[in-house]
């Protein structure tokens, strides 16, 4: 399901697999080029100095991008998994080089991003004895890793990756890191042919579903009034838009989406109620604390969605459905758990549910919208005040790119305006920092999701904070020649954070004035082109130029510097008492 | 601090897992991430060759245990995990007690303190007797109670171990685990004795 399928699938012909004598280095890059990957995202050093030697002659078979910064290589990787469903890999050496790759790996945690890491280690005699650029990135990155595992001798080489590639993408996905010391990059030893991993026997990617269960979930939700469904990017992981679909339209139940959900039902389709949580719709937001059954699906309740758990729908029979079963009553007790992916028990579940629509139920998300566009929306994406709003570059660029790009955002309140407003129309199409709100994402996360989706245009939305927190790799793009536009909204502040010290600090603003050097500037030192635009007249004009540029193109808008983001639920406080003001 | 919840009592965490360099530290890790303390962790092998079973002793509500054997059990190398009260488990914890054996001979009978205490003199040397109990914790304190008075030069106490009271063991308890908490079928038993076909490293 999880694609990345190897190539080279082991042939049943040969009865004993050919052995052929290969170094630890070697071995790594043909479990790689078996494992279908295409691109990798390294930086080199001393520890992983034997298998950078092999990538020399593998330039053919594996396109390896040179990023500025692990930090960056790390989040291309996610960048190329979430825009093209395969793994990420990234590369790096031991000590900085593998401490460096440790905020990716949480990002992907918390996200669930299928990433390989490889990181090259010290000798092995030398392990324990801090030796020079010795990290123990085991211990380190333990509670960041779906699984993480130290090579010491070559000839565990091709197991522990095959395992990795399919611990990475199988079940729930996740990063995972393969610590290889120098010593087992550089022995011969006698290679068997690959073996992709297909079973581990300790590990159950996904439970068996329930029949019962999915029949009394459809029984609950065939009695309901005012059912509601979240949804999460477990649609989008299971490869499961068209089950959601189908699930959605025969039910006939308005569907709202979690940050890294959007995208797995279009924008525009008419049960497509809008977004959850924090600075989410008013409707879904409101309307979570009337309905009666809660159908959440792949999305895991997170305290930004949910708000306040003692007043969290309480009134309403929840079903979840999840792949992972930790999620099940971690944070909101269901009634019917339906445990497995969402692709298989989706369609079980349509198959039962009653067609229907409910008209008045509807009419109420509706209403709420109307609402919001009233108080909020029409303001921010078609503003009447002489400066520029953030809202109104996403509704130009929506209007010209009409949902088909990729837009990567980066952390902070343009990030919250380009999760709202963006158009999408396919799954696969919203890269950005969801669980661990990672500044500096974006910058190469953008540059990944290009190697992972060529054909479709990246478009990265990005604060003038976040973007100076990766900046070098503006580098990257200009070595590869990777084609990203980036549009940095300018407010001249760390937005988000003023936002809070304005409504709950009294305005005391500390420390989130931010200065920016001439970003068009820096670019053109990239060679990278580049346009700054602070007029209303000249927004369109410059966003269609970036657009038909062909190659990379900066974007820097000033935008109103204390704009606030809403509808927003305040810390504490219940989804119910959201704020339109 | 909040106050504690009155539900909270012993419980035994029970988990069978690969033998791996590191999952020591991932265990550990989901305790200590919401700052819950382990009272007790045996680590041993089991009846199934190749297959360790960790002992964790917490003080917890059932809610908290039941998503800590739950986090417990979906890292990759772990196969199963079931939790108990102390009512469900038969328990036992070892002590050893190392006293000087001049002091002893002379104002201790000796043979009266074993037997009051179900002790036994492990070694006997001219210079300290080492004796071992078994028991639950007030059974085991029991004896230092006894030795105290008499220059008690060291004292150890082990982890807990534990087994299911149930005759039909681990395997009914298995099937129980499995309603709640659905997977395949007894899964891992099919795969236990399949080293060489499953990865396993
Ligand atoms: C690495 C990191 N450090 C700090 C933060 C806290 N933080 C969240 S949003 C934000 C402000 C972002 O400012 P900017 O990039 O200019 O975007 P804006 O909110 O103005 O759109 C900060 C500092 C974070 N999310 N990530």
């Amino acid at each position: 399901m999880f694609q990345n399928q190897p190539s080279a699938q082991p042939t049943a012909s040969s009865a004993a697999p050919a052995l052929a004598p290969t170094t630890g280095a070697v071995a790594t890059l043909q479990a790689l080029v078996a494992e279908g990957v295409d691109t990798i995202f390294g930086y080199p050093g001393g520890a992983i100095i034997p298998i950078y030697d092999a990538l020399y002659d593998f330039k053919e078979q594996l396109n390896h991008v040179l990023v500025r910064h692990e930090q960056g290589g790390i989040h291309a990787a996610q960048g190329y998994a979430r825009s093209s469903g395969r793994v990420g890999v990234a590369l790096a050496t031991s000590g900085p080089g593998a401490t460096n790759l440790v905020t990716g790996l949480a990002d992907a945690l918390i996200d669930s991003t299928p990433v390989v890491c490889i990181t090259g280690q010290v000798f092995a005699h030398l392990l324990g004895t801090d030796a020079f650029q010795e990290t123990d990135i085991i211990n380190i990155t333990t509670p960041v890793t779906k699984w993480n595992y130290q090579v010491t001798r070559a000839e565990e080489i091709p197991e522990a990756l095959a395992k990795a590639f399919y611990i990475a993408r199988s079940g729930r996905p996740g990063p995972v890191l393969v610590d290889i010391t120098k010593n087992a990059q550089m022995q011969t030893f006698d290679a068997p042919e690959y073996q992709p991993c297909q079973h581990i026997r300790s590990y159950r990617p996904a439970p068996v579903v329930r029949r019962k269960y999915v029949e009394q979930a459809a029984a609950l939700i065939n009695s309901a009034k005012r059912p509601f469904i979240l949804w999460g990017q477990g649609v989008v992981l299971g490869g499961a838009e068209a089950e959601f679909k189908a699930f959605v339209e025969k039910s006939g139940i308005p569907a709202a989406w979690t940050i890294l959900g959007v995208g797995a039902l279009a924008t525009g389709h008419p049960l497509n109620v809008g977004m959850l949580g924090m600075h989410g719709n008013y409707g879904p937001n409101v309307l979570t604390n009337e309905c009666d059954v809660l159908i959440a699906i792949g999305m895991r309740f997170d305290d930004r969605v949910t708000g306040r758990l003692d007043k969290y729908a309480k009134q309403a029979q929840v079903i979840h459905l999840d792949i992972d079963p930790t999620e099940i009553d971690k944070n909101v007790k269901t009634t019917m758990p339906v445990w497995g992916d969402c692709k298989e028990t989706l369609p079980l579940l349509t198959a039962l549910v009653e067609r229907r629509a409910h008209p008045e139920w509807l009419a109420r998300f509706n209403d709420h919208m109307a609402q919001e566009v009233e108080a909020v929306i029409r303001e921010e994406l078609f503003p009447t005040s002489e400066e520029l709003t953030m809202g109104e570059v996403m509704q130009q660029l929506n209007e010209i790119t009409r949902g088909e790009a990729i837009i990567v955002s980066d952390v902070g309140q343009h990030q919250m305006v380009a999760c709202r407003y963006a158009q999408f129309n396919h799954a696969r199409s919203n890269v950005t920092s969801g669980g661990l709100g990672t500044m500096g994402f974006a910058l190469p996360a953008a540059i990944g999701a290009k190697f992972g989706a060529p054909d479709r245009p990246v478009v990265a939305v990005i604060g003038d904070g976040g973007f100076q927190m990766t900046i070098q790799e503006l580098g990257t793009i200009m070595q590869t020649g990777v084609d990203v536009k980036i549009i940095i909204l300018n407010n001249q502040f760390l937005g988000m954070v003023r936002q809070w010290q304005e409504l709950f600090h009294q305005r005391r603003y500390s420390f989130v004035d931010i200065q920016s050097p001439d970003f068009v500037a820096v670019a053109a030192g990239y060679r990278i082109a580049g346009q700054r635009v602070a007029a209303r007249a000249d927004l369109r004009p410059a966003l269609e130029k970036m657009l038909a540029h062909s190659g990379s193109f900066l974007l820097e808008v000033m935008v109103t510097k204390e704009n606030n983001i809403f509808p927003m639920v305040p810390q504490g406080c219940s989804v119910a008492e959201i704020r339109l003001r | 601090m909040s106050p504690e919840p009155a539900d909270r009592q012993e419980y035994n965490i029970t988990a069978y897992t690969e033998n791996q360099v590191g999952l020591l530290n991932r265990i550990a890790i989901i305790f200590s991430r919401r700052k819950i303390n382990i009272e007790s962790l045996n680590v041993s092998p089991s009846e199934i060759e190749g297959i360790h079973r960790f002992n964790i002793v917490i003080v917890e509500t059932e809610e908290v245990v039941e998503k800590l054997a739950k986090q417990i059990e979906k890292q990759v190398e772990v196969l199963k995990v079931y939790f108990n009260t102390n009512a469900d488990v038969i328990w036992q914890e070892m002590a050893l007690y190392k006293v000087p054996t001049d002091v002893i001979a002379e104002k201790v009978l000796v043979e009266r303190l074993l037997r009051e205490n179900g002790a036994r003199a492990v070694v006997i040397r001219k210079d300290y007797t080492v004796f071992e109990t078994t028991g639950h914790r007030e059974e085991t304190d029991n004896l230092i109670k006894a030795l105290q008075p008499y220059g008690l030069i060291e004292f150890v106490r082990s982890a807990r171990i534990a087994i299911i009271k149930a005759s039909d063991g681990f395997h009914h308890k298995l099937r129980e685990f499995e309603r709640r908490e659905p997977s395949e079928e007894v899964a891992e038993n099919e795969f236990l004795n399949d080293r060489e076909q499953v990865f396993t490293m």
